[in-house]
């Protein structure tokens, strides 16, 4: 562990931020030491973000003084920062998908001759900080031509270009695989023990209890406390980032306990031999009323591809489709609205909820979609479902007109699944509706799923985390390289037996 | 995209980096290039249908007079490409170049020295550029916008000055608009000569600057440059300057090639000089494309006129035509290399 003795490169004492009236950060202290990983945990809202900002120069504190190699510091944005030592790597890579990779890494710090760019050393540079970061790919191929993955490590090779002391990285493995996470943790270990203070933000427990040394957990933009990561057990840390126990979490599984299908039931939705070409191979699938089929697999592996065939966001080139015993195509959403099939995308931002609308508008927004523009919702109903939902799934803030851009990703959700649960669905597609929220927030919407199933209706759960699929499924289908490959019992499988599945291990 | 947070625990799956060995740096066929070379093949294909159609066309004349033509726009185009690879528009240069051929004339009229004139009459278009620049970057106006006013704005100043086509006769400025070089059967005027330059200028500092880099990092993602530390504000509104240099030089390439300045020249220039650089492969959404390109947009573009000259029976309006028709391939052509790249 760490030493006590080592000096605190970064020392941040009595940090407040006002965005009035809120207060964000609420005299926090905060401090990293050279040569650790050291987590910043919280919930969404806790003020991981405005500490972060607040370091880098893009929020200035109200008080509080932010002291970096012991002298007394206030940047004046990120380059300011970089220029001290202090480095940040996004949740998105900020880099330019037209420039080279050398160039993305070396950009603002090129080696020059005469006045003019060195573009032989700057290759040759880009070559040696890629070789340190292990990463075997040509510094002369444009960026936009690699995977997200390599593209977040190139963006942590820039970081490290240059007198790097400080290290932020804000959620880096969002929208990595298991592999990819753990070169990146890797990575991380190396530049640790070359001294750097690593700071990291992951909202996967796992991870952080896998690479981090020590961590500190804000709430509600206070300072909960800063403990050694080997010394709290996970379920103490949950509780100190949510404020309450795990009851929630458990309550989840008591529900999903006492469903019980019959065993003649006519499936609501059966589909067989629905395929695309070039998206997913042809798969049957009987989705029953009161079931929660989760669907397991790896990033790319047809989890997205298959639910939206299911609910006609893409259209089937093969099979068959019967809803209730019927035969059916479901050529687009519409005509799966009609059937009452719901689907909530993945992608939140882009495909979900209208982010400059209130929080009334997105709620209403299909149902008022399915009546046509010629009925409008008389607006007293309109209010009530609103009121209803907001009470019901705890919407906060409880502001029919919030503008839903101001909401946290856990909120945005609930307001996108109050929009479809407004439409009466009977069967509803879930495609990662707990990704880059918070644990107290995926506990409600987990709890939801299995209250919702528990009252009759079909729901397909997609998540990238396992644990959670398993959790709250009553049946798993396993999908490999776009191939649905196995259909096992929710409540009987594993851990061990689905991994096993989707690695192609097991019987296929 | 499908992107998702690891299992745990979960299976592993491909690589983290693809195999390949570094190379040398930048000379390789990349996909970049792609378009540069469509123009190429294009103008290539040009001289040789015009080569074997009309005898006395694939003449040093004919080649030479295409420069001479065409000396403006290329200064034009270049300094357009430096602004849409930011990702932005000027849409004001055919006015500058127009009020520039004014100012040369008036003053050079009102009889100030060669000297003086000159450098006023580009530093006209560099002061409008400035003001394009910091009303896109710093008042945060759509540049469409910002550039239309100073469109209108520099035009009605062209009014203000002179009405009337002012003749230039002042023997200096005659002389320099009349040098010549001849390399046998070739011509190269001072003011093509100054467009070359004005190239190669352009060629290194996109290349070999920090501020060129950057130009194509902001046109790649203004937030992402900002958030790796570059100078967004400097380089977005420099690069508005240089259009508006290039716009102020164009024009008095322009006043001695016409000997004359004139309010109502280079009505729906910029427009010429947007679709050189289109057709020369710069992406209208920034971060992609070469100043040698525009180059070669602007040579097609004279090129079309001169065929159409050559044809004799065809009205020049067909000019229009064929050059819509190109835009319209080059524009779909990027579309589908831009869809194969992602």
């Amino acid at each position: 562990m760490t030493q006590q003795t080592t000096p605190p490169v970064v020392e941040m004492t009595g940090i407040s931020v006002e965005f009035p009236p809120v207060k964000a950060l609420d005299g926090v202290d905060f401090s990293l030491r050279p040569g650790e990983i050291h987590a910043l945990m919280g919930e969404n809202g806790a003020g991981k973000s405005t500490l972060i900002k607040a370091l880098t120069g893009i929020h200035s504190p109200t008080a509080g003084t932010i002291r970096v190699d012991g002298v007394e510091r206030r940047f004046s944005g990120p380059a300011d920062a970089r220029a001290h030592g202090v480095s940040t790597v996004y949740q998105e890579v900020n880099l330019c998908e037209n420039l080279t990779v050398a160039e993305n890494i070396m950009l603002g710090a090129e080696p020059r001759v005469l006045g003019g760019l060195n573009w032989r050393a700057i290759g040759r540079q880009a070559a040696t900080h890629l070789e340190r970061m292990g990463l075997d790919i040509d510094p002369g191929s444009s960026l936009g031509s690699h995977s997200l993955a390599v593209q977040q490590l190139v963006a942590i090779c820039r970081a490290t270009v240059g007198d790097c002391k400080v290290l932020i990285l804000d959620e880096p493995t969002s929208s990595l695989d298991t592999d990819e996470v753990a070169h990146l943790f890797t990575v991380m270990r190396a530049l640790r023990d070359d001294g750097v203070a690593i700071l990291f933000v992951s909202h996967f427990l796992d991870q952080v209890y896998e690479v981090s040394d020590r961590m500190t957990v804000l709430r509600n933009g206070t300072l909960v406390g800063e403990f050694v990561t080997a010394e709290l057990p996970a379920s103490e840390l949950v509780q100190h980032m949510i404020g309450r126990s795990m009851d929630v979490l458990e309550a989840a599984e008591e529900v999903l306990e006492q469903a019980e299908r019959p065993a003649d039931a006519t499936p609501l939705l059966q589909v067989v031999g629905l395929g695309r070409k070039g998206s997913v191979q042809p798969f049957d699938l009987d989705l029953y009323e009161g079931e929660v089929v989760g669907l397991a697999g790896l990033l790319g592996s047809g989890r997205t591809e298959l639910a939206r065939l299911l609910t006609g966001a893409d259209r089937a080139d093969a099979g068959q489709a019967r809803v209730s015993g019927k035969p059916t195509r479901l050529r687009n959403p519409r005509a799966a609205m009609r059937h009452r099939i719901a689907y909530t995308s993945e992608d939140r931002k882009g495909e979900g909820v209208v982010d400059g609308l209130t929080v009334r508008e997105n709620i209403v927004l299909a149902l008022q979609a399915e009546r046509g523009w010629m009925r409008p919702l008389p607006r007293k109903q309109v209010d009530e479902l609103v009121a209803k939902y907001i009470q019901q799934l705890g919407i906060r803030p409880a502001d029919p007109e919030a503008l839903l851009r101001n909401l946290s990703g856990g909120n945005q959700q609930k307001v996108l699944l109050a929009r479809w649960l407004a439409t009466a669905p009977k069967l509803l597609v879930l495609d990662e509706p707990t990704r880059g929220i918070d644990v107290g927030a995926k506990a409600e919407i987990q709890k939801l799923v299995a209250e919702l199933a528990a009252d009759g209706m079909s729901v397909v759960f997609i998540s990238a985390e396992l644990e959670e699929v398993l959790r709250i499924s009553h049946r798993i289908a396993v999908l490999r390289d776009r191939r649905k490959v196995a259909e096992i019992d929710g409540n009987r499988a594993s851990m061990d037996q689905v991994v096993e599945l989707i690695a192609g291990g097991g019987a296929a | 995209m499908a992107t998702s947070a690891p299992a745990p625990g979960a299976a592993p799956t491909e690589p983290v980096a693809p195999k390949a060995r570094a190379r040398k740096l930048p000379v390789r066929l990349d996909r970049r290039y792609l378009p540069v070379l469509g123009t190429f093949v294009v103008l290539a294909l040009m001289l040789i249908v015009g080569g074997t159609r009309y005898d006395n066309f694939l003449t040093p004349a004919v080649i030479s007079n295409l420069f001479i033509n065409n000396a403006h726009l290329i200064v034009l185009a270049v300094g357009m490409t430096f602004v849409i690879l930011t990702g932005g528009i000027d849409l004001s240069v055919g006015s500058v170049l127009a009020l520039s051929t004014v100012i040369t004339a008036a003053l050079l009229q009102a009889g100030l020295p060669v000297a003086v004139v000159l450098p006023l009459a580009v530093g006209a278009g560099t002061v409008i550029g400035l003001a394009h620049g910091v009303m896109i970057h710093y008042f945060q106006v759509q540049p469409f916008v910002a550039t239309l006013a100073g469109m209108f704005f520099a035009r009605g100043l062209c009014f203000l000055i002179a009405p009337e086509s002012i003749a230039i006769d002042d023997p200096s400025f005659v002389a320099l608009a009349s040098w010549v070089q001849i390399f046998g059967e070739w011509r190269m005027t001072s003011s093509v000569l100054i467009a070359l330059i004005v190239v190669g200028l352009g060629f290194l500092v996109l290349h070999f600057t920090r501020f060129g880099r950057t130009v194509y990092a902001i046109g790649g993602g203004e937030q992402s440059a900002l958030l790796m530390g570059l100078p967004v504000a400097r380089t977005k509104v420099l690069a508005y300057v240089v259009s508006g240099t290039c716009a102020g030089l164009g024009g008095l390439l322009f006043a001695m090639f016409s000997r004359s300045g004139y309010s109502l020249t280079g009505v729906a220039m910029e427009l010429d000089a947007i679709a050189a650089v289109v057709i020369g492969g710069t992406l209208l959404t920034g971060g992609t494309g070469f100043v040698l390109g525009s180059v070669l947009g602007v040579l097609v573009l004279g090129l079309i006129q001169t065929i159409i000259t050559f044809e004799g029976t065809l009205s020049s309006w067909w000019t229009k035509i064929v050059i819509g028709v190109l835009l319209l391939i080059f524009v779909a052509l990027q579309r589908v290399l831009s869809l194969r790249r992602t």
